[in-house]
């Protein structure tokens, strides 16, 4: 199976062996985290009612949580005192709610994290509200909060869950790492899904640029019946869900549709190892892995750090930028968010911190469409991005719908691809927000 | 540090080709092809060439206000493509007034590259048919003069094989396949076209569906309609394909990027409709030869076929009709 390939798709510069080798090291803990309250898609969260300036936290304590279902309560990273409660800079690019708190230097825990017990004693609900109370989401960027992706509707039978290992964006070895590093904690945590999903098996697919973390996966899985490793071609987007259950399954996920309606999970490869932190010693989602990469960083190197911690400090653990850098992504390069400070904090999405300069994002000026038609061949969901980006220009939202604009999940193959350098996502992107408007 | 930082949205990272290093490749491409009509057809050959580009390039950057002459390379392309469908001793002002007129009546009155409807080297081809019909049509067509560089060769012409029977008859198929037969300067060596072909087809500019279509559909037109005036219908086929400009149509100017479909199933139609007019022009027209005019028909619908042949998207569910 891991020889079928999905249609479209591009080989860009990968970058990753700048830090393939390098083993995640724990950056020491900051004086200081700002911890954004949204860090999810869902409902951002609220301060606790007991939690104001001047109250003293511990590493690991809830400090703040919603009640609504899609949403993911958040804890402090550090042990230390609230020192500021207000609108910080945030990597979605605009100034959101925050929590400053102030090390003591202690990394006391809270007192009531312990171990979950044995996964045999958990029952699926059981398992949900520990996800859930650990704060964790999706790893792999999109952040969407676990505990709702392992409670489908009652309608949806799950057979499957797929752990994407495939990491197709280029620089970013964070997952890479920690397949080689935590392979069975990955393993126990893709038995928790499947536990709580009712699932029958899972599958851990892996680009097969990769090869040493396929087989130490090998090895992991050896004594599982109900686990395979599923070796992926390497081509970008092979990690979007769709390709990815395409790729391993042969089952499509209809247009607009979600992994479930053909009865999948998907769930990153960090994700699942955070769960079984959270089922073995109960601790909350803290601390993630993040490639900090790209020529503009003078040491390069993948660090495990404590949500909230600034990326200014995470940079200058890493030795500082280069003269040269020109743009600092949060992320990947293909799908990451661009940044104009680094006065900003490493929330629970951040799978990268990138410096890249002027060689490395190649910026020319636009010219007119020569209608080459790349876009079209290189697009995963068979779109036409030049002829929706056309539209989306002359302000014609009703034709990029017809063109199925909403189906584009911008991955950037199209803009990446375009020799004219039409930047075609971003065009797609504003038809997108203008039809869903409309709908409103 | 922090002010001096880009920010713009997503993806961060661009692939290095280029307008002009796909144009670049257009023109390695069409190397074989020159290389062959010099070797056939001498110095006039190389100097039509030589006019033709300098006065594309040239129009272009004066009407552009541009010093940059070679700039993204459209217009080295549609000059040299404009030589490619001359004869290969036209007088010198033919190929100057030809180019000029592609360059700004094919391409700058649409609003330049890109916006152009037909192919610009086929519009000043159909306007000097059609204004100066006895200097590109009739008796214009040199006989080639392999290796013979420096020799005059508008002294000898003879009938194309598409326009006459009898010459037809004279030619062979490696004849018309190494390109040693009167033509177009850049027509007649199918070989060298084919070579120029592969060459854009491993860096992907062009797609099989338009040349396989447009050479596919001849080819069928010609075994069924082409009156076997060959040995076979068979034979007859292949001369189709052969002689004339369906390989040089097929290759280098239905694939013209901007002036043909970008869906895949709109490249094959559009490949196809070539060939069908072509031969109906052929076979049926007044005209030897049809593929100028085909593939400038074609263009105009290439916006229609690009609306009928929107691809179904990932998961999308066909619309019941």
């Amino acid at each position: 199976m891991g020889n079928t390939v999905f249609r479209g798709g591009v080989h860009p510069d990968y970058q990753k062996d700048i830090t393939a080798t390098m083993a995640v090291t724990a950056m020491k803990a900051p004086e200081k985290v700002v911890i954004p309250l949204s860090q999810h898609i869902g409902a951002p969260c609220e301060l606790l009612e007991s939690v104001e300036v001047g109250t003293e936290v511990k590493q690991g304590q809830k400090i703040a949580d919603s009640s609504s279902f899609v949403s993911a309560p958040i804890h402090a990273s550090i042990s230390g005192k609230v020192t500021a409660v207000g609108d910080y800079n945030h990597p979605l690019g605009r100034s959101l709610p925050a929590i400053t708190i102030e090390s003591d230097g202690q990394e006391k825990w809270d007192e009531d994290i312990k171990p979950a017990g044995d996964l045999e004693s958990l029952n699926q609900e059981e398992i949900r509200k520990i996800v859930r109370e650990a704060g964790i989401v999706g790893l792999g960027g999109a952040t969407f909060p676990t505990h709702v992706k392992l409670t489908p509707p009652p309608d949806k039978k799950i057979d499957l869950v797929i752990i994407n290992g495939a990491e197709c964006e280029p620089y970013l070895t964070a997952d890479h790492r920690v397949m080689l590093e935590k392979s069975e904690e990955i393993v126990f945590g893709l038995k928790v899904m499947i536990k709580a999903l009712g699932a029958e098996k899972g599958i851990i697919g892996i680009e097969d640029n990769k090869a040493d973390a396929i087989r130490v996966m090998e090895k992991a899985v050896a004594e599982e019946e109900k686990i395979t490793i599923a070796p992926l071609h390497t081509k970008y987007p092979q990690g979007a869900e769709k390709m990815l259950i395409q790729v391993t399954t042969g089952r499509i996920v209809p247009s607009g549709g979600l992994p479930l309606d053909v009865g999948v999970v998907n769930h990153n490869v960090g994700t699942a190892a955070t769960i079984t932190n959270a089922i073995r010693e109960g601790k909350p989602l803290i601390e993630r892995v993040v490639t900090v990469t790209g020529a503009g960083i003078n040491r390069p190197a993948n660090l495990l750090v404590r949500v909230g911690t600034l990326v200014s400090e995470v940079i200058e653990t890493c030795g500082g930028l280069t003269e040269n850098t020109r743009k600092l992504i949060i992320g990947g390069p293909m799908m990451g968010l661009a940044q104009s400070t680094t006065d900003l904090p490493v929330i629970k999405g951040t799978s990268g911190i990138l410096a890249l300069t002027d060689q490395e994002i190649y910026l020319a000026e636009s010219s007119p469409c020569i209608r080459c038609a790349r876009c079209v061949d290189v697009c995963p969901v068979q779109l036409m991005p030049t002829s929706i980006a056309q539209a989306s220009e002359h302000e014609l939202f009703k034709r990029a719908e017809k063109l199925h604009a909403m189906d584009c999940f911008e991955c950037g193959c199209c803009s990446y691809i375009c020799p004219s350098k039409i930047p075609l996502v971003q065009w797609i992107r504003i038809a997108k927000a203008e039809i869903t408007k409309a709908k409103k | 540090m922090d002010n001096k930082m880009i920010v713009s949205s997503s993806p961060h990272i661009r692939a290095i080709e280029s307008v002009q290093s796909v144009m670049t490749d257009v023109l390695i491409a069409l190397f074989p092809v020159a290389l062959m009509a010099v070797l056939l057809f001498g110095y006039q050959a190389l100097l039509t060439m030589a006019i033709s580009v300098a006065t594309a390039m040239l129009v272009e950057a004066l009407w552009l206000r541009k010093r940059d002459f070679f700039s993204d390379g459209s217009a080295a392309v549609t000059g040299l493509l404009f030589a490619m469908v001359l004869p290969p001793a036209s007088p010198w002002w033919l190929v100057i007034v030809g180019s000029a007129a592609s360059i700004i009546i094919g391409k700058q009155v649409f609003g330049g590259i890109g916006y152009n409807i037909f192919n610009p080297a086929l519009v000043g081809r159909a306007i000097v048919v059609i204004s100066w019909g006895g200097q590109v049509a009739g008796n214009v067509w040199s006989q080639p003069q392999p290796f013979a560089f420096g020799a005059d060769i508008s002294a000898v012409t003879v009938a194309t094989p598409l326009a006459s029977q009898a010459e037809a008859l004279e030619v062979n198929l490696t004849q018309l396949l190494i390109g040693n037969v009167a033509g177009s300067l850049g027509e007649t060596s199918a070989l060298a076209l084919l070579i120029g072909g592969i060459w854009l087809y491993y860096k992907g500019h062009i797609d099989w569906r338009i040349p396989g279509g447009f050479i596919g559909s001849v080819l069928i037109m010609g075994i069924i309609f082409g009156g076997g005036f060959y040995d076979n219908h068979l034979m007859t086929g292949l001369f189709h394909i052969l002689a004339g400009g369906v390989m040089l149509g097929a290759i280098f100017m239905a694939t013209d990027l901007v002036t043909s479909p970008i869906t895949p199933k709109g490249k094959l139609i559009f490949g196809i409709g070539c060939g069908l007019i072509t031969m109906l022009i052929r076979i049926w027209g007044i005209l030897p030869e049809g593929v100028t005019f085909a593939i400038l028909l074609m263009n105009a619908i290439t916006p229609i076929i690009d609306n009928f042949t929107v691809p179904q998207q990932f998961g999308g569910v066909k619309k019941s009709a």
